[in-house]
């Protein structure tokens, strides 16, 4: 019973670190949001909210906006569902965390001789875990559109499912080819088969040997997001969006589904496709350079480079999604159909078939 | 086991940071209905109409082709899974299956349910 209550205890402590450093980070992101933006137009900011004077460059408008959120007033249109109007937003925020239990923070790190696997949950089916954590957040956008009783939230909803509809297909069948090489829908094994260098350099990442399956995952998860360029179910220049009816926290969740959502597909990238916690030369004993020098480490040093590694990396996927909101235009409806029906689709098809034939082939 | 087990409490976790956002959203805002907070949003003007759950046929057509091809993605996973360990008699008997769902495809795009704009 004794080891059962530690590892519930270990499991607890984990998932809350994750879910305050998800939480963080999406938070985080309004501050990049705005201050992204406004280095990318030429304007200063957010550099209004302060403590004493003290402005920490904007960092305080989270704060501010939180505290605003929480103390406005909660506004609900005649003939909503009441019930399903509340529940809308907490199923759209539980199950864009919820796909983090199977993201590898890391790899084992030892400490008082127990080995902990730097992840929430390492499941072998995690893939379809994820793909099916993404699947539900559909619920919290069309339930959101239908209860409100409103013309325009019923469009956004209804474009927000059939967009990430659309989209879904093109992202799991991208993914298909990581599986078909690695046999496994396990993400932490997907991450270890990625380490190792081909000719000492080029690391054995999933960019590499599945370039296109990367681009239309990418594509296909910046759509799942809904944000710009693919932001038509909240175009808030046309229909406002699945969330116009709703106020203060409630908004607010919404606004923190699609960052957390920006920081599941920054790791989802990460992890399929650029090694998640590898670092390449990096072993289990140090690094080994191709011309024969070695710097050996403690392990303990090599597992928190691997998280250290994971994190640079999703930050870096952040900062990219970021400049591509604030690049690109919105589509428009029938381009995003485009796009997802006959460009993403039959590409992901063909990579599939390709990458099938490959591994028949070579066995 | 205890894999499973870690999933339980982050996703007991993941329903307590919503359930307490909600909470805290109730408990600290004011609440002072009236006629106009509670009306549908409408630019300023009385909502013209209510929604009445008619809509563009495209999204229905939309829902319909997804769940052929999710139906497609949901045989293909355990394929994938397996392909290395089945050899080629495998990868023929799915060139087979894609081809009958490529020829559905193919028949949707030619009938212009793909067409956004007609």
């Amino acid at each position: 019973m004794e080891p059962m209550i530690l590892d519930m205890l270990l499991k607890a402590g984990l998932g809350l670190i994750i879910l305050g450093m998800v939480l963080n980070i999406a938070g985080l992101l309004t501050w990049v949001e705005r201050k992204q933006s406004a280095l990318m137009q030429d304007r200063i900011g957010a550099n209004r909210a302060a403590i004493f004077g003290f402005t920490a460059l904007g960092l305080l408008h989270g704060i501010a906006d939180a505290v605003k959120m929480f103390t406005k007033e909660d506004c609900m249109p005649k003939g909503a569902h009441r019930f399903i109007f509340n529940l809308a937003p907490a199923i759209s925020v539980a199950f864009a965390m919820a796909a983090f239990a199977a993201i590898p923070f890391g790899n084992t790190l030892t400490l008082f001789s127990r080995t902990i696997n730097l992840q929430v949950a390492e499941l072998d089916a995690a893939l379809l875990f994820v793909l099916a954590a993404m699947s539900i957040a559909v619920y919290g956008v069309i339930l959101a559109g239908f209860s409100s009783n409103s013309n325009y939230a019923v469009l956004g909803g209804m474009r927000a499912a059939s967009q990430m509809l659309s989209y879904e297909m093109s992202m799991g069948l991208s993914i298909l080819g990581l599986v078909l090489l690695n046999d496994t829908m396990n993400l932490q094994e997907m991450v270890r088969a990625q380490g190792g260098t081909w000719l000492g350099f080029i690391p054995r990442w999933g960019v590499f040997t599945q370039p296109l399956a990367f681009l239309v995952f990418t594509t296909a998860v910046l759509a799942e997001t809904k944000r710009a360029p693919f932001d038509l179910p909240e175009g808030e220049s046309e229909i406002i969006g699945y969330f116009v009816e709703y106020s203060g926290m409630k908004f607010g969740m919404f606004l923190l589904t699609d960052f957390i959502e920006t920081v599941l597909a920054a790791c989802l990238v990460s992890v399929f496709f650029f090694g998640g916690w590898q670092i390449p030369g990096l072993h289990a004993t140090g690094f080994h350079f191709p011309w024969g020098t070695t710097i050996p480490l403690p392990p303990l040093a090599v597992s928190l480079l691997g998280v250290a590694a994971m994190m640079t990396k999703v930050v870096f996927f952040n900062w990219l999604f970021m400049a591509l909101r604030w690049t690109l235009p919105r589509f428009r409806y029938d381009q995003l159909m485009h796009l997802g029906w006959k460009i993403l689709l039959p590409a992901s098809i063909a990579n599939v078939l390709v990458t099938a034939a490959w591994v028949a082939w070579r066995g | 086991m205890n894999e499973n087990l870690g999933l339980l409490i982050f996703l007991l976790l993941c329903c307590v940071v919503p359930g307490g956002m909600l909470l805290l959203f109730a408990l600290l805002g004011p609440r002072n209905p009236n006629r106009v907070k509670e009306t549908p949003f409408e630019c300023g003007l009385e909502p013209l109409s209510q929604p009445e759950g008619l809509l563009p046929v495209h999204f229905y057509l939309v829902g319909m082709l997804f769940i052929l091809f999710d139906v497609e993605l949901v045989w293909l996973f355990p394929w994938a899974r397996v392909l290395r360990e089945q050899g080629t008699l495998a990868f023929v008997e799915m060139l087979f299956f894609l081809g009958f769902v490529l020829a559905g495809f193919g028949y949707a795009w030619k009938k212009g349910a793909l067409e956004w704009e007609k």
